[in-house]
């Protein structure tokens, strides 16, 4: 009896010890690939083996982040692109959301907007580009003006979405408390759709950072997508690679923030949680 | 001496079902008094739960009119509480924002009357639980609070309780006839029980499917509580179980 109960012990013990170092050989899987490329690439740049001009060595590109940082250039250039990026996107946030509302609660605005909408929608945003410059010039408006066209569909098709998959028997409990449009939008509509809602600020904001590199690299004297276009014609690969990983960065972080925001907003929400 | 609350008046409804019509409702004439708790009872599909739904304004095309004291009913309205057979609460609200709704829970007149409600429903402790974790007889009794909360005339029941559990349904019964005494709401509810509706009525309406008519208005003059098994109670299911076109041969323990 009792040497069972040990010998119980001890596997427990034993699987435990195994969890804890499944833990750690998952963190290394997912490490290994990236740690061994840039280990491979550093070596091959040391070595000579890489073309020095066309791949910087991860020290180099570190070491030209650390020179950008401290001389305030990155800091000035992204200043100007979140600046264009948050503009762009609360301006086509706020109209899409708006629209997507509007279209969503009254059929006969749906009927005179949504096919024009849908029709705009499959246009590549990229075929826009040379006729908002034309339109808008270089400066600031035309650049805000296409981060906030490519932010407006995402969340304007989500919004839509959203409020049509409303349960016609909550909008009945509605009625019968005599909740007025104004209620009937800001306490039925939107807390119900706000699971695409949210979807749609996701899907808005890495439409909004495509379309902010898009506009930077086209024509801009100023900005992070302005900084990696200059590095490029002086074969600066370093900086290059400096400007595409503050991209990532900045995407990842604000993708980072909605998902927050979505734990705490959907809550009430009783759905699979692997 | 008696208020007429609710008239319904030469009420009739079709549904066009691609080539056929079908009468839901047929000239219906009911009315209902002030202190009266009426249940309405009929095979599924005779559209009593269709004449609910006109009650509460939610359908509007239809034949005949409904008055509610001296107004037409002309849309919904929280003269006219609903419980619906499921509890249709606000999934992202919590019990207490439920029963208030579109009310703020920061006036304290609200926020007393709620807090009365969850006493009333035997809710204390969940009023800020979400409703995924509540279970169906404790939804349905805050369905029931965000009704009352209205101070409705009319309470408008749709087999509130088909859905539950027979000792939770028992439970929910005795809590309704409660809040019909105290609160001397009207009570309409439509239900396929007829244990249920002779254990709370004070008037039972049994209508006829295809088309949608009534039958028979049984008045059950049983003192409350009543019991289930009491002779007079077995006398007054017979009698509607008749009036629905069973044999009485089906009803087994009925015996002299």
């Amino acid at each position: 009896m009792s040497t069972q109960t040990i010998v119980q012990n001890k596997s427990i013990s034993i699987k435990k010890r195994n969890t804890n170092s499944k833990k750690g050989k998952i963190i290394f899987r997912g490490l290994f690939l990236p740690i061994a490329i840039i280990l491979l690439w550093q070596i091959l740049g040391s070595a000579g083996i890489l073309p020095a001009q066309l791949f910087s060595s991860p020290l180099l590109i570190l070491t030209s982040f650390l020179e950008l940082v401290q001389s305030g250039e990155l800091g000035a250039h992204l200043q100007i692109s979140l600046t264009r990026a948050l503009l762009g996107f609360s301006l086509g946030g706020f109209f899409g959301l708006l629209i997507g509302i509007i279209v969503g609660m009254n059929k006969k605005s749906e009927q005179y907007l949504n096919p024009t909408i849908q029709m705009l929608r499959t246009i590549p945003l990229l075929v826009i580009t040379p006729l908002f410059i034309m339109w808008f010039g270089f400066g600031e408006l035309s650049k805000v003006l296409l981060i906030a066209l490519g932010t407006f569909f995402p969340l304007y098709l989500q919004t839509f979405l959203g409020i049509r998959n409303v349960d016609q028997k909550l909008y009945d409990v509605a009625q019968i408390l005599e909740y007025n449009r104004l209620e009937k939008v800001t306490k039925l509509m939107i807390p119900a759709a706000l699971p695409n809602i949210l979807l749609g600020i996701r899907l808005g904001l890495s439409a909004a950072w495509m379309c902010l590199v898009v506009a930077e690299l086209l024509g801009a004297d100023q900005g992070v997508g302005f900084m990696i276009q200059d590095a490029r014609s002086f074969m600066q690969t370093d900086i290059v690679f400096v400007g595409i990983i503050i991209f990532a960065l900045a995407g990842k972080i604000s993708d980072s923030i909605v998902r927050f925001l979505e734990n705490r907003l959907l809550k009430w929400q009783d759905s699979f949680k692997a | 001496m008696m208020v007429a609350t609710l008239q319904i008046n030469k009420v009739s409804k079709t549904f066009n079902n691609e080539s056929e019509k079908v009468h839901v409702l047929d000239n219906i004439n009911l009315s209902v008094q002030q202190d009266e708790f009426l249940s309405v009872i009929g095979p599924s599909g005779c559209g009593k739960s269709t004449l609910l739904k006109l009650i509460a304004g939610l359908d509007l095309n239809y034949e005949g009119n409904i008055v509610l004291g001296t107004k037409e009913v002309i849309g919904p309205s929280k003269d006219r509480g609903f419980i619906f057979q499921e509890h249709r609460l606000f999934p992202w609200l919590t019990v207490e924002k439920n029963i208030a709704g579109n009310l703020s829970l920061k006036d304290p007149d609200t926020r007393k009357r709620v807090d009365n409600l969850i006493t009333l429903v035997n809710l204390k402790g969940f009023e800020k639980a979400y409703p995924r974790q509540l279970s169906g007889g404790m939804s349905q009794r805050v369905a029931i609070a965000r009704a009352l909360l209205r101070n409705p005339e009319v309470l408008l029941l749709d087999e509130p309780f088909g859905a539950l559990d027979a000792f939770t349904r028992s439970h929910l019964q005795e809590a309704l006839l409660e809040i019909w005494k105290k609160n001397q709401t009207t009570m309409v509810l439509v239900t396929h029980d007829i244990d249920e509706a002779i254990f709370l009525s004070s008037r039972v309406v049994v209508m006829d499917s295809k088309p949608g008519r009534i039958k028979a208005n049984v008045v059950i003059d049983l003192p409350y509580p009543r019991r289930r098994t009491s002779k007079s109670f077995q006398e007054f299911r017979t009698a509607i179980l008749n009036h629905l076109d069973h044999k009485v041969e089906d009803v087994e323990d009925w015996s002299i």
